[in-house]
């Protein structure tokens, strides 16, 4: 159960050169984040997760109050920076606009340091953000959110345009930021799985799996071989929930009301499965310290394979009325594209990467148990654009409901849970996992007497957001709800 | 098309009867008389606002909307802007980044106006609390007619509630007449 980590601390120069090795490399950023250190080490902290394929470099560097910019390297690392400055007060880089901050505290106020008290009221600061203006004649803005017309999370989008095409797009995010990390320092370790799962609502398994893992790593236990089969059973039935969800939407989107109404039915039928099955719609709080806190019996074995071979069905007819109809097609084809070369620069992950040429999945690298016995294929496409985006969604889609088969045939037998012992003060542990959207971290280090000291959960949409501000210039502005589903990132995970 | 025509009649239509409303789930008492509720409750419009959610909550409330639940069947509709709005159903636990926008939307609603708060996050705060960055409970911001706990509630109890919240102490809502 066990993946390559190397921890090194480095210097200033280190730190850099670490990151400009990795982009040499192929490699990509995973999470950006700081830690308050005054306590032993007599100062603060950054630390960066380094992907190379499968390999995964953890670097940390000691800050008093600013250290080196790297987004000219990684350009999602700008946001994790600003956030950085915003939680802890130490910065990187010109871009000295709040983050997460809007107006609820001040720059002088900096919550997630030790010394602000978790229940702390801090005072308001100024709400104005600069957005960059575009210039010229003819350019207008146009400024949509925090409240947006449909049933979706709150967020800014400020488009600059001429006509209806899209000259630039400025996301403002942090509206749903309610102190998550902080959160978790008032918590112990066992409890600390509850708030995981909650991040973000559509990746509770993705999340949970990925806190267990870092608990786990961090106390040195090991999850039940059935256990962790069961949490794969999960993570693909998650997958497979909001795959069929926003294929509806898109189909809706795209003009195709009638794959709306036909997906939501068989998401709801699936919601209904879970629900029988494991007693909760969304699989909340399934995934536990040692394992899972559900089983299956052979009931539940026919239940799900009947279910897999009814989707089989269903979708094989659906793909075949998406893929003919030509008003959808129209819609969808070279529409919002990301090209393979963009994807890259940007450091994009998860189904936008594979949807962009790109061979990224924590399934398949480094393939962690019991994906490494599964050996799920990788789906992928080349044209980066919102038709490649679906096809990449139905091909995983296919691709979910076979390993479940696998998984259910394969189901070793034994406790679903083992006992994890107390992780010690300073121990700490990563965890690694392919949600449906992306790979998700989770950095959790132990404190005293089995609390929390510091967890840092890290969602995909951290380094898609900035790749959708790119896929969207261009288009027309009717499109970007279409773009913008086709990527479906999450507010709540990346706001903290 | 023949391929989609024969999909939709193969499927048919599974819409569920809706639940009754449960005056448990009231927070206040009903603020308008009955003649107001049965207008509203006959055309509902919804603005939904997620506050600071973890996005759970916006999954069953996307749901409200599938053929199984067909929520605008009984004349409940999502709307795009508070102004056009009866109902606001808001998530989440109200972020401090949320706080004024939420406030701003009850404003730029017009009288009569419910409001339903949506799970434990709604209800309470959740296991967010009040913080540096979260007011709580939906309740702390704007008032309340109608809340409904859980995480996330499920569809047919959100349902539940929207029928109460437009219900004055009858056993059924004009919707369901």
């Amino acid at each position: 159960m066990s993946f390559p980590l190397e921890r090194t601390q480095v210097d200033g120069d280190g730190w850099r050169r670490a990151f400009e090795q990795t982009l040499e490399a192929g490699g990509r950023l995973g999470a950006l984040w700081g830690s308050d250190e005054r306590d032993r080490a007599g100062g603060f902290a950054v630390h960066a997760l380094l992907v190379v394929h499968e390999r995964l470099r953890w670097i940390s560097l000691p800050v008093a109050d600013s250290y080196p910019d790297v987004s000219h390297v990684f350009p999602a690392a700008g946001r994790m920076q600003r956030a950085i400055a915003d939680l802890l007060g130490l910065r990187a880089g010109e871009d000295g606009r709040g983050w997460l901050r809007h107006g609820a505290w001040r720059p002088d106020s900096h919550p997630l340091r030790k010394d602000v008290a978790s229940e702390a009221d801090l005072p308001e600061g100024d709400p104005r953000y600069d957005f960059v203006r575009v210039e010229g004649e003819g350019v207008h803005e146009i400024p949509v959110g925090p409240v947006h017309a449909g049933i979706i999370e709150p967020g800014h989008f400020r488009f600059s345009v001429v006509g209806e095409r899209v000259l630039r797009l400025e996301q403002r995010l942090g509206y749903t930021h309610k102190g998550i990390e902080k959160r978790f320092e008032a918590l112990s370790v066992e409890e600390g799985v509850r708030l995981a799962g909650r991040i973000s609502g559509d990746s509770t398994v993705a999340f949970a799996w990925a806190y267990t893992m870092a608990l786990e790593r961090a106390s040195g236990a090991e999850p039940t071989a059935r256990g962790v089969w069961l949490r794969a059973l999960l993570l693909e039935r998650e997958r497979i929930a909001n795959h069929l969800g926003d294929l509806g939407s898109l189909g809706n989107d795209g003009g195709l009301a009638f794959g709306l109404a036909q997906f939501s039915r068989l998401k709801e039928d699936l919601l209904r499965t879970n629900r029988r099955l494991f007693g909760h719609r969304y699989l909340m709080d399934r995934v536990v310290p040692g394992g899972v806190a559900a089983d299956l019996d052979k009931g539940g074995v026919d239940t799900i394979l009947r279910e897999v071979a009814r989707l089989e069905e269903e979708l094989v007819a659906l793909r075949a009325i998406y893929y003919d109809h030509p008003g959808l097609q129209d819609r969808c084809i070279n529409c919002g594209r990301l090209s393979a070369q963009q994807a890259g620069q940007l450091g994009v992950v998860g189904l936008a990467a594979r949807a962009s040429g790109h061979a990224i999945d924590a399934r398949v690298f480094p393939g962690l148990p019991p994906y490494d016995v599964l050996q799920p294929k990788l789906c992928a496409h080349r044209n980066g654009d919102v038709a490649s985006r679906i096809v990449v969604r139905y091909e995983e889609l296919f691709e979910s409901l076979e390993l479940q088969r696998r998984i259910v045939r394969d189901l070793p037998a034994g406790m679903v849970r083992a006992p994890v012992p107390q992780a010690s003060d300073g121990r700490f542990g990563i965890g690694w996992v392919e949600g449906w959207r992306g790979e998700v971290f989770v950095m959790l280090e132990a404190g005293p007497d089995g609390r929390i000291r510091r967890c840092h959960p890290h969602d995909p949409s951290w380094q898609n957001w900035p790749a959708l501000e790119y896929a969207v210039l261009g288009n027309i502005v009717p499109d970007f709800p279409l773009i913008n589903k086709s990527f479906n990132l999450s507010y709540s995970g990346a706001d903290l | 098309m023949h391929k989609l025509l024969r999909r939709i009649v193969r499927v048919g239509i599974p819409t569920e009867r809706p639940p009754k409303p449960d005056p448990a789930l009231r927070t206040a008492a009903p603020r308008f008389g009955e003649r107001i509720l049965e207008l509203l409750g006959r055309a509902l419009a919804i603005r939904h606002v997620d506050a600071g959610s973890c996005n759970g909550c916006e999954l069953e409330i996307h749901a409200l909307n599938n053929p199984y639940y067909n929520l605008e069947g009984l004349g409940i509709k999502f709307v795009a802007s508070p102004r056009h709005a009866d109902l606001l159903l808001v998530t989440g636990p109200v972020s401090r980044n949320m706080e004024e926008a939420l406030r701003r939307t009850y404003e730029a609603m017009p009288e009569p106006k419910l409001v339903v708060a949506v799970g434990d996050c709604g209800c309470t705060g959740g296991i967010f609390g009040e913080s540096y960055a979260s007011r709580g409970a939906v309740a702390n911001v704007i008032p309340v007619d109608a809340a409904v706990p859980g995480c996330p509630p499920e569809p047919a109890a959100i349902m539940q509630t929207i029928l109460t919240a437009v219900t004055n102490g009858r056993r059924s809502s004009p919707a369901l007449r």
